[in-house]
């Protein structure tokens, strides 16, 4: 299954390793980064496979939720279906 | 591969422009449960609705937690229940109002709708016992909710029982004065009722469904507003194209969101309601679009051409984007759920008749509107036929939420909490309809042809 992570924060060291760090842990694999600094402001986009990771999509969602939490930015997860859907006929 | 822009353009939608999914509705057949014994009867119904609908809260929030859309409403609708308790006599129906509320309170979910009976030609025993009992189940239950259909185009307009439900709202009213006669928020009366309508007070799983089915309503009034942003001072064909694309978006996560739960539940999927749901939030409003499109407030010259408009192309939008089209569809326009509207009454650029014109181009019909506790019943029965006639004779659904508070007037407020809202009491026109409401009987049905 292939998720969306969206990060988006005041910019400072180390965000891209410690999500990477996270999403290495659950052995999920990052298949596209996009990411660009606006004014201070980091805004990233990825595309990842979670077909091997052993937590629930759920689960792994409220995990980056925790982790943007402890770093303080906003990292959301969410399943790509909705992006499809909504922009691809 | 979808770009940044088209991520952050639906993020937005969802945690600025309040994009949700308003509601998961299960439909479940009761006819499989009836029995003449209302012990018997009543257990059927209570297993039958916590056994198949026990996963549907956790399944709703687990989709919504994976999409990052959130998913507002769980609810359930059953089989008419003038059908199902017709065996029981009439004080069977008021037990199994208490089933449904305890089977909602078990499963979670915050309504269920199908109290109701279908009488656009006459009533039943059956019917007439629950319509009866509507006052008290009502009064006594938290999440039952009913409706009447009394109306339709095809046998006309039933107005024995639109006098009867004057007196029957009025009754209601005064049961709950002390909730701020909250029991006339859980009931509809109808002309030409949707069978698959997920969205409630009105909901029930009509008889020519299957045995279960998931219907999804979508919602975002604050999409569509925030898109007509960027077409300021544009032209028709600009804020309809805008508006189209926009409800084509916003119909396709409810698409997703509707297979996915159908395919977790193991129930087949009905409809999507592409309907645009206000909420009493800023940014969640209909009355904002209006202003969006240049309207000072809700209700000045031109609303009801503007409504049109936004209803049209809502449907135009929307049916492609989804396998399947039912229920309502339209723009919603509830007084209390709408701050805008709420605004647009409190300055007075709308009033009751201009709502009830509104109502000939959009779905519903006169929607979450407070009045004077002391509207005469006769009054209310009237207001009823005006909307019902609006129904008939232009062949679409009209609805009636109307709720006289109890001890309020014009000029007072009226807070119902929640997505309920809170509304300014709207005054009746004062002239008596008390003897043509009386005279009873039925409005047969209008002729179709030679229309003018």
């Amino acid at each position: 299954m292939k998720g969306i992570i969206t990060v988006v924060g005041k910019d400072q060291v180390g965000i891209i390793a410690k999500v990477c760090t996270y999403l290495a842990e659950e052995k999920i694999n990052i298949l596209d980064i996009s990411q660009t600094i606006v004014s201070g402001w980091f805004n990233m986009m990825m595309v990842v496979d979670l077909s091997n990771c052993g937590n629930k999509f759920e689960d792994v969602v409220v995990g980056l939720n925790k982790l943007g939490e402890e770093i303080g930015v906003d990292i959301r997860l969410q399943r790509e279906d909705i992006f499809n859907n909504m922009h691809r006929i | 591969m979808i770009s940044r822009l088209e991520v952050q353009e639906t993020n937005k939608m969802i945690q600025e422009s309040k994009l949700d999914v308003r509601t998961i509705t299960m439909g479940i057949s009761l006819m499989d449960c009836l029995d003449s014994d209302i012990k018997k009867l009543t257990t059927k119904i209570y297993d039958k609705i916590t056994k198949n609908a026990k996963d549907l809260v956790k399944t709703g929030d687990e989709i919504g937690n994976e999409f990052g859309v959130p998913i507002v409403n769980k609810r359930i609708s059953v089989t008419p229940i003038s059908l199902v308790g017709g065996g029981c006599g009439s004080s069977g129906y008021v037990e199994i109002a208490k089933t449904l509320d305890r089977a909602a309170k078990e499963v979670g979910v915050n309504f269920i709708g199908g109290y109701s009976a279908l009488v656009q030609k006459g009533c039943t025993k059956g019917d007439q016992d629950l319509i009866n009992s509507i006052p008290e189940a009502l009064s006594i239950t938290e999440r039952v909710c009913s409706s009447v259909n009394v109306g339709s185009s095809r046998y006309g307009i039933n107005m024995d029982t639109v006098r009867q439900l004057g007196q029957t709202i009025k009754e209601m009213a005064f049961l709950t004065k002390n909730e701020s006669s909250i029991a006339c928020a859980k009931f509809v009366v109808f002309c030409n009722a949707v069978e698959d309508n997920p969205f409630m007070a009105g909901a029930f799983h009509g008889i020519g469904e299957r045995d279960l089915v998931i219907n999804v309503g979508v919602s975002g009034p604050g999409v569509v507003k925030r898109a007509l942003e960027d077409v300021r001072g544009a032209d028709f064909e600009t804020v309809c194209e805008t508006v189209k694309k926009t409800a084509f978006k916003i119909t396709r996560v409810g698409q997703l969101v509707a297979q996915e739960a159908s395919k977790r539940l193991g129930v087949p999927f009905g409809i999507i309601d592409l309907s645009l749901a206000p909420t009493p939030a800023v940014g969640d409003s209909i009355a904002e679009i209006f202003n969006e499109m240049g309207l000072e407030h809700a209700g000045a010259p031109g609303t009801t051409a503007a409504l049109a408009m936004l209803n049209d192309n809502v449907k135009k939008g929307g049916v492609m984007a989804s396998s399947y089209v039912g229920g309502l569809s339209g723009a919603f326009i509830p007084v209390s759920e709408d701050h805008g509207m709420i605004d647009a009454v409190n300055v007075g650029a709308l009033s009751l008749e201009k709502l009830e014109a509104m109502t000939c181009v959009c779905s519903v019909g006169l929607d979450m509107v407070a009045i004077p506790g002391d509207t005469s019943a006769e009054t209310i029965s009237g207001i009823i036929a005006d909307e019902m006639a609006i129904g008939m004779v232009n062949n679409k659904t009209t609805a009636v939420r109307i709720i006289p508070v109890i001890g309020k007037n014009v000029g007072d407020t009226v807070e119902f909490g929640g997505l309920l809202g809170y509304a300014p009491i709207m005054p009746v026109n004062k002239f008596s309809c008390e003897a043509f409401i009386k005279r009873g009987g039925r409005i047969p049905a209008p002729i179709h042809s030679f229309k003018n």
